[in-house]
């Protein structure tokens, strides 16, 4: 799919790790909104379905240099030569042409979990169970999200079915789209206000100036996928461990 | 695969690979064609050959 | 009372045959391995691939490193097929029948895995139907199917040659034929396997965000591209070696002459010997300059969890310059022992290949704040894996017994 060079729509989002307080509202309110399915026994979190997960990250020091943040990581709907895009051989992922979120087609997908493997993020998630609900809890289902099948993977869309509604209120409305803009549930519940969510193209937003401050950086920078979302942060420390550097480093966090 | 399909593109990606795709399938078929036709024939004919 | 010999009518023309009850070990070794996987089959089909030890840090496993390893060994048919009916070395007419049916097994088998392996496999067809045409993987599903075909066209003379399919002149006519005409369909097999074999290692040297598999390359293909081929021609003839040897063990027969097991052990030392120049060439650049510009280092990648340097030195020397610098001597390769024994070891090293590329890369951790995650497969997996072992013993033991796989058998037993 090819991204339109003109398109004045291009979906970003800027989460604050400085304001981040861990408390984990974006991601059950991610969960919540998007009919996530849960096994009955979730110990193992390596196959559990966390659209947005948080990681507890450290500067690997000792008391008192120890410190320690937390970062929500959702998918990236990076923007160049995308990944997972690339390499689904059934076109079930693309990215959209107007606001590059890139989307899952869950009907088309045949599970051959190439993108999971090619994603560096660990953003993708795979249905290794038959999704079900419990007695009582087909009710909550957000009617306006599908729920998935097993043997599909899925993702975070940035709330895509928010952004039709808003369209579709517009229209309704008889506004114009152009200017449209929507809140995902991972923003709309954050307490702190630490994730904001908007159009990059669009200079008087939030994101567009929050990506250009000198405390925003993305994850994996130098791999070139070009993430769409950007973090903040004021602590050196956090930058560091935000892509890989020249000196080898233990792996840790979680 | 076919170019009713709505992924279809007439870029530089879709005919070199379908393009070869398509030939190397061609050569199968014409081959396995010819093949069942002149074994069909020569059944009707009468020929025979040695037992391999 | 069974007459364990009610099937010699079947036998290939004056070729003797062990009875029945002496074959039973073949059928039931297969069967038992059939039926394991058939178990594991039937849960993860019905069950999910919940059953596998499988998980989202490694959305690939065992099946997909037996699938790369059994599709590189079965390069064997392919490059036989070339050799025999492209470039006429004619010696190679006594061990291409081996071959094309040794390769009719590992892509038939490997195509069986993968049905189980995809999350939805009656959608598996949406490949074709929805393919897109820059994705590596669909490259490799459309040249596999179709190779599977002209396999099953390569394996199909052999199978109306049996004596009493023979005894039909429309049999005789229709394997004569397709005899006559086999360059044709060794051609496009060819070709098929260059890109088929190729684009699997394209499929993970084109992974740009992560580094361990990541390679540059020449326009769209990386170098991975080329070196999977390279690694496969230079260990399938190997494989179908040993399988043979094997069968001339099993059956206390010999089947093809020694010079062919030769004359195979040269081709595989200087393809493997070339291949090791060009695969520590690659490594070494992309240690020294790819990786840097990862942002990772070398050591890193290697400091983690099992996955230390003993499997560098076990892939690239052990299995890989010995095995070259050995059967590149005349004076190995007349000696049977050292001779297998370097061909095995050629075999372990693709083996070991495919497994670094999918486990170890899936391993270690691209985001700096992940940390090494550990996989071992279920009983279920390798149940499935066994399967494809067990299918491969009874299709090949069956087709020994009833068809003329060696044409050189008769003359080379005359005792």
């Amino acid at each position: 799919m090819r991204q339109a060079d003109n398109s004045k729509l291009l979906w970003g989002m800027t989460i604050d790790l400085d304001k981040c307080i861990g408390c984990g509202a974006c991601s059950v309110a991610c969960q919540a909104e998007n009919n996530s399915a849960f096994k009955d026994e979730e110990s193992n979190k390596l196959r559990s379905i966390t659209w947005l997960k948080i990681y507890r990250i450290h500067n690997h020091k000792e008391f008192p240099e120890y410190r320690e943040a937390y970062l929500p990581r959702p998918c990236m709907h990076c923007d160049h030569h995308t990944p997972c895009v690339s390499v689904c051989p059934a076109t079930a992922t693309s990215k959209d042409e107007e606001g590059g979120i890139v989307s899952q087609i869950y009907t088309r997908c045949i599970g051959c979990r190439y993108c999971v493997a090619a994603c560096p993020y660990h953003v993708r998630y795979f249905n290794w169970y038959d999704q079900h609900f419990p007695a009582g809890t087909k009710e909550y289902l957000n009617p306006d999200v599908s729920v998935r099948m097993r043997g599909v993977v899925e993702k975070c869309h940035f709330c895509h079915h928010r952004w039709m509604l808003a369209k579709q209120e517009a229209a309704y409305n008889d506004q114009d789209w152009e200017g449209l803009t929507y809140t995902p549930a991972c923003a709309e519940a954050c307490p702190t206000g630490a994730i904001s969510f908007g159009n990059l193209r669009d200079p008087e937003s939030d994101v567009a100036k929050l990506s250009k401050s000198p405390r925003a950086f993305r994850l994996l920078e130098r791999l070139g996928t070009q993430p769409k979302v950007w973090y903040l942060s004021a602590q050196a420390w956090v930058k560091e461990w935000s892509d890989n550097n020249m000196t080898a480093k233990p792996a840790g966090g979680h | 695969m076919f170019p009713f399909i709505f992924e279809w593109d007439w870029d530089l990606g879709h005919w070199i690979f379908m393009g070869l795709l398509y030939l190397v399938l061609v050569v199968i078929g014409v081959g396995l064609h010819w093949v069942a036709i002149k074994t069909v024939f020569e059944f009707i004919t009468g020929k025979d050959v040695e037992h391999h | 009372m069974i007459n364990l010999e009610c099937d010699k009518a079947l036998y290939p023309e004056g070729l003797p045959r062990c009875n029945l009850a002496k074959f039973s070990p073949v059928v039931l070794f297969g069967g038992a391995l059939l039926t394991w996987g058939g178990i594991g089959a039937v849960l993860c089909l019905g069950l999910g691939l919940n059953q596998t030890g499988m998980d989202d840090y490694f959305a690939l496993g065992l099946w997909i490193v037996f699938d790369l390893a059994i599709i590189a060994l079965g390069a064997g048919a392919f490059f036989t097929g070339f050799l025999t009916y492209v470039v006429g070395k004619k010696e190679l007419k006594d061990v291409i029948n081996a071959a094309v049916i040794i390769g009719f097994i590992c892509y038939s088998g490997a195509v069986a895995m993968l049905g189980i392996d995809i999350g939805q496999p009656i959608r598996g067809w949406f490949i074709f139907w929805h393919a897109n045409v820059h994705s590596m993987l669909t490259e490799v599903s459309f040249c596999i199917t179709a190779y599977l075909g002209v396999l099953v066209i390569e394996y199909l003379p052999n199978i109306i040659e049996n004596r009493g399919i023979q005894k039909a002149r429309f049999g005789r006519l229709l394997s004569h034929n397709l005899h006559e005409y086999m360059f044709i369909f060794a051609g496009t097999g060819t070709f098929l396997s260059f890109f088929h074999q190729g684009s699997l290692g394209g499929m993970f040297g084109v992974l740009f965000a992560r580094p361990f598999t990541f390679r540059e390359g020449f326009l769209i293909w990386p170098w991975t591209f080329f070196l999977f081929i390279w690694s496969a021609i230079a260990a399938g003839p190997a494989f179908t070696t040993l399988v043979v040897s094997l069968t001339e063990k099993l059956t206390g027969r010999k089947l093809i002459p020694y010079s062919v097991k030769m004359f195979y052990g040269k081709l595989c030392g200087w393809l493997l010997l070339t291949y090791m120049i060009v695969k520590t060439a690659d490594t070494l650049y992309w240690a020294l300059s790819t990786l840097p510009r990862m942002g990772v280092t070398f050591e890193s990648l290697y400091a983690q969890g099992p996955y230390g340097m003993w499997l560098v030195w076990l892939e690239l020397g052990v299995c890989g310059w010995l095995p070259a610098l050995a059967l590149i001597i005349p004076k190995v390769r007349q000696n049977p022992a050292l001779l297998m024994g370097a061909m095995l070891l050629d075999v372990a090293g693709v083996v070991f290949n495919r497994f670094v590329m999918v486990v170890q890369s899936l391993a270690i951790p691209v985001l700096p704040f992940e940390s090494f995650q550990g996989y071992m497969f279920t009983w279920p997996e390798a149940g499935i894996a066994a399967a494809v072992l067990g299918y491969g013993v009874l299709v090949f033991g069956l087709s020994y017994r009833y068809l003329p796989v060696f044409p050189r058998e008769k003359e080379l037993n005359r005792a």
